[in-house]
């Protein structure tokens, strides 16, 4: 590959300066420590490490799912820590995109609506521009067949891609995705790679996105431009692993 | 249809038999609210409406309230009096012509005097009690039901004979007479008179029909020995409802006690209230209990949708708007509850005043039956807000959710 990995001068879509996440209880637990982490525009970021390594639990910080017991997390530049919840909440539902493991979706609704769901909640567009949207972001994916049909009446990893079209529906600046082919078969996940593949190329075009994706899937992380390596909540070694 | 009005009806419509569950038990409270008002204000209405149409609005009469003044009092400013026995005045009512025309001068309503007297019916060879009434004929049809109570012949069938009488019909049953009959009646000083039957009155309350007769104001004067004057000047106000008004300025003119009926009957009225109250209470328990059932569903619905919930927090779903879905679903079950408990209370109103109500004291009567868009409207409101508290406090705990801790348990 030889694009740039990222374009100089250019603020990063997401940033943590010393990020630690401590859980409280009877035995603190730490689940990520001092973590200092950048994504520019158009980069495709893999984070990887053994199981419990705290990969998940950097994911929910990143996407403002969790907050930080210190340090911040900057979104397009912005400082989260003080937002309220409903900022946070509104924050996710335009600038963020999440794929979790388990698909998510709502089950009596068809993959259409799962799709319009973000849109409706964000309200900018109307009935049927949504529709066209949810329409043309399925049909991207290889769903078109499938946009009436509920979650129960698909295939993990139609199911899966549903979701992905979820995450994409507002156009979020980034998408997080924690273990998306973790459920999935083979032909499934090569699917599900090759299409944040397209998603990462086609983001670095304009430089407006970033990608994502915590796995301990070898060949998916091979297929992202940096690799972060997370051991005992700690970034292992500096992302020596770009290609 | 808005996201949050499809996703509560989507989540409604999964569970039909929970939803019918919590829609009976809303509509069973609402049901019963609206047939126990229509009950409760039905018969009491009833009541007050008989008890209106049967009393004057109010009552003059020659008692007084003070002791009448001295002849001192009139004389000075101020006098200690020590001793003296009240000055004796005669029973009855004076000119009462001339206070009828003066009450009616100003009254909205009409005025008419009746002078009581208690008599004797002599008829066949035998006595029997009786209370003689004197009344007009032509004033007491604006002022009592009598006119509309005569079974055989009429009112005004009193100035037919010279001394004429109506006897009640079950008077007239006990000592025989017909119409037509002469009797004889004895009056309190022993004053005799011969009176011809000329009709017969019924009110269905045997207690007054088997005791009452009705003569010229005069015939009844005669009886009770004091010509000239009334016992009772009786007045029917156009509004019921103002009869108190109107009595204390008749008695401030004319100086004898006047007591409308929301006087006399204040004891029954406060009696009202308290049941009114009761009422309330337990209407109130009714639809508190049925928004238990709303309670229940809600917060099983909010449990089962738990991951839904928290995976559209996390796509960014304000707080609010996941309550407001729960709340929706709330108050849909109270909405659906409500249509069906105003079908279902209407039903048994229509019921309950087919009933029948056989009396040895009274003719035979229906339960009456109040229909008021009141009822309806109190109680449904009563209802959706129970529903939309009951659907508040599970709604709540759902939208606090956090995401993350349902997420990190499912991935
Ligand atoms: N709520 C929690 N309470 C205590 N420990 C937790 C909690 N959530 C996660 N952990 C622990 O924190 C560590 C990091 O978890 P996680 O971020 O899910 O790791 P990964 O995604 O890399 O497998 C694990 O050891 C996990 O057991
Ligand atoms: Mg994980």
């Amino acid at each position: 590959m030889s694009l740039p990995a990222a374009a100089p001068l250019v603020r990063p879509l997401i940033e943590t300066r010393g990020v630690t996440r401590v859980i409280g209880g009877d035995i603190p637990t730490t689940l990520v420590a001092g973590i200092d982490f950048a994504v520019q525009p158009g980069e495709f970021v893999a984070v990887t490490g053994p199981s419990g390594s705290g990969k998940s639990s950097l994911l929910y910080l990143l996407g403002l799912l969790d907050k930080p017991t210190t340090g911040e997390v900057y979104v397009n530049g912005k400082a989260t820590s003080e937002l309220s919840e409903d900022a946070r909440a509104a924050l996710r539902l335009s600038s963020l995109g999440f794929v979790f493991q388990f698909h998510f979706l709502l089950p009596e609704f068809s993959a259409m609506d799962n799709v319009m769901l973000p849109m409706r909640a964000l309200g900018k567009l109307g009935d049927k521009e949504m529709k066209a949207r949810a329409l043309d972001i399925l049909a991207s994916l290889g769903l078109a067949d499938h946009a009436r049909k509920r979650p129960d009446q698909m295939s993990g990893g139609q199911r899966q891609r549903v979701a992905i079209a979820r995450a994409l529906a507002n156009d979020p600046l980034v998408i997080l995705a924690d273990e998306p082919t973790g459920n999935l078969d083979t032909v499934s996940s090569g699917q599900v790679l090759s299409i944040m593949r397209n998603l990462a190329d086609s983001s670095r075009v304009d430089y407006a996105k970033a990608i994502i994706i915590v796995t301990h899937d070898l060949d998916l992380a091979a297929k992202a431009d940096r690799r972060v390596h997370i051991v005992d909540g700690r970034i292992a070694a500096p992302a020596l692993q770009n290609d | 249809m808005s996201l949050v009005l499809s996703i509560a009806t989507t989540h409604i419509r999964a569970r039909l038999r929970q939803t019918l569950v919590g829609l009976l038990g809303v509509a069973t409270g609402v049901g019963f609210s609206v047939m126990m008002a229509a009950l409760m204000e039905g018969s009491q209405r009833d009541f007050v409406a008989q008890l209106v149409d049967a009393m004057p609005h109010i009552s003059v009469t020659d008692q007084r309230r003070e002791p009448p003044p001295q002849p001192a009092e009139d004389a000075f400013d101020a006098v200690e009096i020590h001793g003296l026995t009240t000055p004796v005045i005669r029973p009855g009512i004076k000119n009462p012509y001339a206070i009828i025309a003066s009450i009616e001068s100003w009254l909205p309503g009409a005025v008419a005097p009746s002078v009581q007297s208690k008599a004797v019916l002599r008829f066949a060879g035998r006595d029997t009690a009786a209370s003689v009434i004197g009344i007009d004929p032509r004033r007491e049809p604006n002022v009592s039901k009598l006119a509309t109570q005569i079974v055989t012949g009429s009112l005004t069938d009193l100035y037919k004979s010279s001394n004429a009488i109506i006897l009640g019909s079950g008077l007239a049953q006990r000592i025989g007479a017909r119409v037509g009959n002469s009797v004889t009646v004895v009056g309190g000083n022993g004053r005799t008179i011969s009176a011809t039957v000329v009709a017969l009155s019924r009110t269905g309350i045997n207690q007054l029909d088997e005791s009452q007769a009705h003569t010229l104001i005069k015939t009844a004067q005669i009886l009770a020995g004091q010509t000239g004057l009334v016992n009772e000047i009786r007045v029917r106000t156009r509004d019921a409802m103002s009869a108190r008004e109107i009595a204390q300025r008749i008695e401030a003119e004319t100086r004898y006690k006047s007591v409308s009926w929301l006087e006399a009957n204040e004891d029954l009225l406060a009696a009202f209230q308290i049941r009114n109250f009761i009422m309330f209470a337990v209407v109130g328990a009714i639809l508190l209990v049925a928004s238990f059932g709303t309670y229940n569903i809600i917060s099983t619905i909010t449990h089962e949708k738990t991951r839904d919930i928290a995976i559209m927090k996390s796509l960014g779903m304000q707080a609010r708007t996941v309550r407001r879905i729960f709340v929706l679903e709330a108050l849909m079950i109270g909405v659906m509850g409500v249509l069906a408990g105003w079908a279902l209370g209407y039903a048994m109103s229509l019921g309950m005043g087919q009933v029948e109500f056989k009396s040895p004291f009274m003719d035979a009567t229906r339960l009456p039956i109040l229909y008021s868009p009141m009822h309806y409207l109190l109680a449904g409101g009563v209802a959706l807000a129970a529903s939309a508290i009951a659907g508040f406090f599970p709604a709540r705990k759902a939208a606090s959710l956090q995401p993350v801790d349902i997420i990190r348990g499912a991935s």
